[in-house]
């Protein structure tokens, strides 16, 4: 969340990584990796990635076999202990990771696809366009997403996580086409800009060859702001049982151990774990971002710890 | 005044979207609530009476009528706050439901919002005075990991810890049952006891995002030159912090305010949840859980009026603090 509150008017491109592509990621990788904050954020981001690749197989029983005694606190057989249905919570747990990963990487990505769209095209145009896009971010930015999403997802027919992540994903994108703006404001009375203007350069190829390649890491920070806005909504989502109950991830697992009360029964590991895993795996996020927001904006680093 | 203008224009605007939202998604949405709810309640024995049936036409669309007539319909009722019938509470009005409980959510919401924002930003020109020190990755690293926990999961702990297991404060409730909500002494310690818990969860939830947020826009202030003539003439490190930093960094926190308040309360609204707090939140859930389609868009347009007036208010704070758009200067 702290992107928000970051004002974009500060930012300045680090235009030495324009050289093309390969040697940007390369660079942003490597500046990421010399920061202890992002280093530890990109070594518990891919452990969560692996979880959800091989949960299924790292995963002790099958996610969905209830034949377990119900209810048991953390044992040696049951690390996290049981279910009210009988099922084993670190299964869920592992197997869940797939889908609540997933379900903020896809939002988060909804989002910024949306973002760039809206903040390119209202930060290069100038007049009446930026006037009425600028305004649409405005007022979807003010509009609570919450609520609307609950009336949006109450009304829809069937539950699942593709809702959850089409209807979080469409609700996310105006913090990052505000702060994209901003940059391309900034960036397109350069003079690289009005040289590939003159050279006759058609606008979408300045926007794409031009002024993307210096704003992405802007664009990756907010995609990562916005997958973990999608991480935290999506989860609330489930929490109220918007989801689909019978699929395990992190927030309908909160929301059957909410409503199998099981924290005043002693089941705190059913509801401690798949919190920390939220907050780890979103914790994973904002420490990446730390570096991005270094390459953004260096004032911000000061010295390189 | 063009400011002024610009604000009142967002506003209606926004309000407008709210309700034209609340109006299509049922009527776009495949099947027909309205139709479903009616055969609902003739199935379970108690067919609904013409000023119900009216009620749900209007609210989600029955009837055959154009869709800019049923719209115009709408706006009106809207206007004049007919939200229609509750289902799940049957004889009252989405209206009078609303009418309860807002006032526990504003209550709560809004001094747990205040405190919050007041504490993070203090604790933000400390961490920016101090920074790239101990002090500073101290407060920053615990801000950012509080600011990624759900608000909701960390009211299950703060009940189970507090409230199960060292009985300092009431499990659920915005007071003790039976007891008479009159404005008495005992009545107001009763509710604050019971707010303690919620108003904690929302604080520590949200307070990080104010830190950070004020702790970057102070860094950018420190780098500028009236920064460094301050000190140059050699003025207490705490005036120069407060005076020239804080007070120019402040300005784009409160635009943070506008944008993250529409967190801050989804956020509390699950926290109510858990608390069994008889505000909003809790009003919402158990319209999410009986399918009382009328009282969750009746709540969600009184929510987002809220939200969106809180926001005004704000700005026109902003204009008090910020001289540059009194005399008409942009802020974007």
């Amino acid at each position: 969340m702290q992107n928000l509150m970051t004002e974009p008017e500060g930012t300045s491109e680090v235009s030495d990584l324009s050289k093309g592509h390969s040697s940007t990621w390369r660079t942003y990788f490597n500046i990421l990796w010399s920061n202890r904050k992002s280093r530890v954020g990109l070594i518990v981001f891919s452990t969560f990635i692996l979880i959800s690749i091989f949960g299924q197989l790292i995963a002790p029983y099958s996610a969905s076999n209830t034949s377990f005694p119900t209810m048991m606190g953390p044992s040696l057989q049951h690390l996290l202990g049981t279910t009210q249905e009988g099922q084993d919570v670190l299964s869920q747990l592992l197997v869940g990771t797939g889908i609540s990963v997933i379900t903020a990487l896809a939002t988060g990505l909804i989002a910024t696809l949306i973002a760039v769209f809206i903040g390119f095209l209202s930060g290069y145009s100038q007049g009446a366009g930026d006037d009425g896009l600028s305004f649409l971010t405005n007022v979807f930015l003010v509009l609570p997403a919450l609520p609307l999403l609950i009336v949006l997802a109450s009304y829809a027919p069937g539950r699942g996580s593709t809702l959850i992540i089409i209807i979080v994903g469409l609700t996310g994108w105006p913090w990052g086409a505000r702060v994209l703006r901003a940059q391309v404001k900034s960036l397109r009375t350069r003079d690289y800009v009005l040289a590939a203007k003159l050279a006759g350069d058609s606008t979408m190829r300045i926007l794409m060859r031009e002024i993307l390649p210096n704003m992405l890491s802007l664009v990756m920070a907010g995609f990562l702001g916005a997958s973990q806005y999608g991480l935290l909504t999506s989860v609330g989502l489930e929490f109220l049982g918007l989801g689909n109950p019978n699929q395990a991830s992190w927030g309908t697992m909160l929301y059957w151990a909410q409503n199998a009360s099981a924290l005043l029964s002693g089941q705190w590991a059913w509801i401690l774990a798949p919190g920390l895993c939220i907050a780890l795996f979103g914790m994973s996020m904002v420490l990446i971002n730390f570096g991005f927001d270094r390459i953004a904006n260096p004032r911000l680093g000061g010295a390189e710890e | 005044m063009r400011f002024f203008l610009k604000r009142t224009l967002l506003l209606i605007a926004t309000l407008w979207v709210a309700v034209t939202l609340n109006f299509l998604i049922p009527r776009l949405m495949p099947g027909n609530p309205g139709q479903a709810m009616i055969a609902k309640f003739t199935g379970e024995g108690h067919p609904l009476n013409p000023a119900a049936l009216h009620s749900i036409d209007i609210m989600l669309g029955i009837s055959h009528a154009s869709l800019l007539t049923q719209y115009w319909n709408y706006l009106g009722e809207v206007v004049h706050l007919n939200f229609g019938m509750s289902f799940s509470y049957f004889p009252y009005t989405v209206a009078q439901l609303i009418e309860r409980a807002l006032p526990w959510t504003l209550g709560l919401v809004g001094i747990a919002t205040i405190i919050s924002f007041a504490l993070g930003t203090a604790l933000g020109v400390i961490a920016a005075w101090g920074r790239n020190t101990t002090t500073d990755g101290l407060l920053t690293t615990i801000a950012a990991f509080l600011n990624t926990f759900p608000y909701f999961w960390f009211a299950l702990v703060a009940v189970y810890i507090m409230g199960f297991i060292l009985h300092w404060f009431p499990l659920s409730g915005g007071y003790t049952p039976g007891a008479t909500p009159v404005f008495s002494l005992g009545f107001i310690t009763d509710v604050i006891r019971h707010g303690v818990l919620p108003a904690l969860t929302i604080v520590v939830s949200s307070v990080g995002g104010w830190l950070i947020g004020m702790r970057n826009n102070m860094i950018n202030t420190l780098g500028e030159d009236y920064v460094l003539l301050a000190q140059a003439k050699g003025l207490k490190s705490r005036w120069i912090a407060t005076m020239y930093a804080a007070h120019n960094a402040i300005l784009p926190n409160i635009t943070g305010f506008g944008m993250a308040l529409g967190f801050v309360v989804a956020g509390s609204l699950l926290t109510e949840v858990v608390f069994g707090y008889p505000g909003m939140g809790n009003l919402l859930y158990n319209a999410v859980i009986n399918e009382d389609y009328p009282l969750m868009q009746g709540i969600f347009l009184v929510i987002v009026t809220c939200v969106v007036v809180a926001n005004f208010i704000v700005d026109l704070l902003y204009v008090l603090i910020d001289p540059r758009v009194r005399y008409g200067e942009e802020r974007d």
